[in-house]
């Protein structure tokens, strides 16, 4: 590992102007934030990321859960994967995301892992983390051996000619479902991000992920407030029953009336190059009846501007089918 | 004496006294000249409330961790992980290292009663916190009722995994599972065990649960 300077900031402005002196905040930086550590010790024992100063925050006071005035929850940027997930207002108005937390990593990771890392999570591609192989991720210009390598696990939508990476993050995956906002605070004040807007395709860019700069730091992230009566259900696909990235995930938020679908809120997890929200498969099922012409047309629909990678062509299908299954069970529920 | 005799107890020297006492000399040596210099004069020093060590290289930083209720005041180089620290500077080895990246929970510990994966911690991360190793669970003489039940229930065949496997299951209980075994399998899939003794640990865990 890479030696680096542990400095342990005593407030957000503090970590905020440390963290400015970065000549990036993307891939490569050489100021980190060190939130839970579960993404960045282990790339920082593999060499792929290598900062250093590193900034501990774990103790800045952004752990809180707590109502906002307009009905919705804002959540702390270091609130743990756990205390998120087994929140009473988070399972009773917010279940697809307690589902999503749920579904990934472990117990352990769980309780170490913060909301702010989760959405800053890295990618598994296997070339991004081995520093013996190029990658346009971690090394601009030096070739994407994934898209005639291993890809398996990569990328049906958002790739470009330049990385097929996955975004890995259950998580966040309810979070573009439920239409989350990021706050962030930086060198330039605050502002608040939609979680859509967040994180950008790779392009010609892989190893520009989001649209944070030096210095910003992610404080908190807010809910919208929950829409009564909707119906929430995350179904993620994977090669083992626990402890495994999706090969394909859904997060569907429903609100049925009299038969007809009125809202719809669909993403994808373990296709897309980015948390994958659909506003095809949205307007396909919308004003639509609950069935099963409806769920599949919107499948068709969430999948239609697929490109398989040349290992991963059943994603397509398997994409289709979870999320088929998934409006299937959350309508009947 | 019997399995069935209520006052027997397994005979029980450690692996590592059984081979420094019985072993031949070059088993000894082996396991002398595993543990690292340093360690050994830590955990020469460990019936003290402080222990000192670690490497006297530059950039080391002073720490004082709060391990199973006492304080080890170790100098580190800021990349040592929890883990490394624990079993190399602070000398406690029942922490074990397996995979090193967060994949396979041998080095499962709690930090203020949760459960974490060494391996992806710095130490420098939990000064002043209240950290648990399976050394501060329980003694041979007076077990956990985890560990006794792990060893009721045969729940381990190499041991390796074990550690991380009762630290895991310890923190479980105190957290939201169901009470069916896929419940406690889904919960504890953070930990792998290569012999796959997993029928064993869940029957270990759930004969806690119900006695509880």
């Amino acid at each position: 590992m890479h030696i680096f300077e542990f400095i342990r900031p005593p407030d957000a402005a503090a970590a905020i102007a440390a963290a400015a002196q970065s000549k990036t905040a993307q891939q490569g930086a050489d100021v980190r934030f060190m939130g839970g550590g579960t993404t960045l010790i282990d790339l920082m024992k593999l060499n792929v990321e290598t900062p250093d100063r590193v900034l501990d925050i774990n103790r800045l006071p952004l752990d809180k859960i707590e109502a906002t005035p307009d009905g919705g929850l804002k959540i702390g940027a270091l609130v743990r994967n756990s205390d998120l997930a087994y929140h009473p207002k988070v399972q009773k108005d917010y279940l697809v995301l307690s589902q999503a937390i749920l579904n990934g990593a472990t117990a352990q990771i769980r309780n170490m892992a913060t909301v702010s890392g989760n959405v800053l999570q890295r990618t598994r591609c296997v070339y991004f983390r081995d520093t013996a192989m190029p990658c346009n991720k971690r090394e601009p210009g030096s070739g994407c051996p994934a898209i005639t390598g291993h890809n398996r696990t990569l990328a049906i939508l958002g790739a470009s000619d330049h990385c097929v990476a996955t975004n890995p993050s259950d998580m966040c995956v309810a979070m573009a479902a439920l239409e989350a906002t990021i706050h962030v605070q930086g060198p330039k004040g605050s502002w608040a991000i939609p979680f859509g807007d967040f994180h950008l395709l790779p392009g010609n860019t892989p190893h520009r992920e989001t649209v944070l700069g030096p210095g910003d730091l992610i404080t908190h992230v807010t809910l919208p407030a929950p829409v009564l009566g909707s119906k929430h259900l995350y179904l993620k696909l994977r090669d083992r029953a626990s402890y495994e990235f999706a090969l394909a995930s859904a997060a569907v938020v429903l609100t049925i009336a009299g038969g007809n679908i009125t809202r719809a809120r669909i993403a994808l997890g373990g296709v897309g190059t980015k948390p994958w929200r659909s506003p095809e498969a949205e307007a396909a099922l919308a004003g639509k009846p609950a069935n099963e012409v409806a769920f599949r047309s919107a499948a068709e629909a969430a999948l239609r501007n697929a490109k398989p990678q040349s290992e991963n062509k059943f994603k397509i299908e398997l994409a289709k089918r979870c999320l088929t299954h998934a409006l299937r069970t959350a309508a009947a529920s | 004496m019997s399995d069935n005799d209520p006052k027997w107890r397994p005979p029980n020297p450690t692996r590592r006294k059984f081979l420094l006492t019985t072993g031949s000399g070059v088993a000894a040596s082996m396991v002398a000249g595993y543990v690292p210099a340093l360690a050994k004069d830590a955990a020469a020093k460990s019936n003290s409330a402080q222990t000192s060590g670690g490497p006297n290289i530059d950039g080391a930083v002073p720490i004082t961790l709060r391990i199973n209720g006492k304080e080890h005041s170790v100098r580190i180089d800021p990349r040592t992980t929890l883990l490394d620290c624990l079993r190399e500077t602070v000398a406690l080895t029942g922490t074990k290292k397996g995979c090193d990246h967060g994949q396979c929970g041998a080095c499962t510990v709690h930090v203020n009663g949760r459960r974490v994966l060494s391996c992806l911690n710095l130490a420098l991360m939990h000064d002043g916190e209240e950290i648990t190793t399976v050394e501060g669970l329980g003694t041979p003489d007076a077990m956990h009722p985890m560990q006794a039940s792990f060893l009721a229930c045969d729940a381990y065949q190499c041991g390796y995994c074990t550690s991380g496997q009762i630290m895991s299951a310890v923190a479980l209980l105190k957290e939201p599972c169901g009470p069916d075994d896929a419940s406690v399998k889904e919960l504890m899939s953070g930990n792998i065990c290569r012999c796959g003794a997993y029928a064993n640990i869940v029957a270990a865990i759930q004969q806690v649960r119900k006695n509880a």
